[in-house]
């Protein structure tokens, strides 16, 4: 490939891999909406048992942190497309 | 603004002939290392000369370690699986304080997918040996004539790995982001003002990156280590227990 087609497919590639990393984290919208529904359940339930505090906090915890999981493929996904650059090679030098 | 993130350098290299690197042990390892020698201090030390009755403050602690940890087996495995209260244990401190290594200027262990793959494959490792103890190994291999079975059994680990990293490495990512984006900023400050750069570009002194970030690293780096942590050995738990049943 000539020099200056490489470098325009190369900037293609790029802007590409920048607006698949912006629109990957779109999945943060579920978890954000996720974790806070059972935050505010586990708070609705403290309200009304106060003696099971602890147990409610633990278990909210892990319900968030399963309910984190997608958002963090998405942002796994992303990272991916911002540092690793995974599509540059299908260019071939 | 020149924003660099890079994974685990290598520590340790072996080269051939050619000079080409032929085996390498990486910066994760090699802080693994050190985690591990102090969470083998911490135990020398909180462990010296027991007493029947404690008089020190040191066995105080320690005590109060083990029943914690003891407590929090009882309570979410069940008293048929008292005897991985030390794995557990091990596995809670070898994260957190990898993690919470970061704090003193190493790289967090934890945010390199190859430690937080194997931490899961041991988790998975187990999961299997306690579905095939208490079920039989007939019944194991039954459970994949369905197809989405291996599907759910893979994404176990694989969703540990990632989420553990993708915590740790998040906010490792963040946090050098929030360096250049305030080292930006200063260096707009020192424009209006006139201060010129130094010969190599950049600037000797960058006034916005003093204590801002330490209120992000407190979220970042403190609090999700921990909780991070914390959650890691309590799926491990719960995942074990489901294995029984």
């Amino acid at each position: 490939m000539e020099k200056e087609a490489l470098l325009s497919a190369q900037a293609t590639v790029l802007a590409g891999q920048a607006i698949g990393a912006g629109l990957a984290m779109i999945a943060g919208i579920g978890p954000g909406i996720g974790e806070g529904y059972a935050v505010g359940k586990a708070i609705e339930t403290i309200g009304r048992q106060p003696e099971i505090k602890g147990t409610a906090t633990s278990t909210m915890f892990i319900g968030c942190a399963v309910a984190e999981t997608t958002g963090i493929y998405g942002l796994f996904v992303a990272i991916m497309l911002l540092f690793a650059n995974p599509f540059l090679k299908f260019l071939g030098q | 603004m020149n924003i660099e993130v890079q994974g685990p350098k290598r520590m340790i290299c072996i080269l051939d002939g050619n000079g080409d690197v032929t085996f390498s042990i990486s910066e994760s390892v090699v802080t693994g290392w050190l985690v591990i020698l102090i969470v083998l201090a911490l135990c020398l030390i909180l462990t010296k000369d027991l007493k029947k009755i404690p008089e020190t403050k040191r066995q105080c602690a320690a005590e109060y370690i083990v029943k914690t940890v003891n407590n929090m087996i009882e309570t979410n495995m069940g008293i048929d699986f008292m005897r991985y209260a030390p794995y557990i244990a091990a596995v809670f401190a070898y994260i957190i304080i990898g993690t919470l290594i970061s704090m003193v200027g190493f790289r967090s262990i934890t945010a390199d997918i190859s430690v937080t793959g194997g931490l899961a494959l041991m988790t998975f490792v187990l999961i299997t040996y306690t579905k095939i103890r208490y079920n039989g190994i007939g019944k194991y291999l039954l459970s994949f004539v369905n197809p989405l079975n291996i599907i759910s059994e893979v994404a176990t680990p694989v969703s540990m790995a990632l989420r553990l990293f993708g915590n740790v490495g998040g906010g490792m990512i963040i946090t050098i982001i929030l360096y250049a984006a305030l080292g930006a900023a200063s260096g707009a400050l020192y424009g209006v003002f006139g201060i010129p750069e130094m010969a190599s570009g950049g600037y000797f002194f960058n006034i916005f990156q003093i204590g801002i970030p330490a209120v992000l690293s407190v979220y970042f780096d403190l609090f999700s280590g921990a909780i991070q942590s914390y959650v890691f050995i309590m799926l491990t738990m719960a995942y074990i227990k489901m294995g029984k049943e």
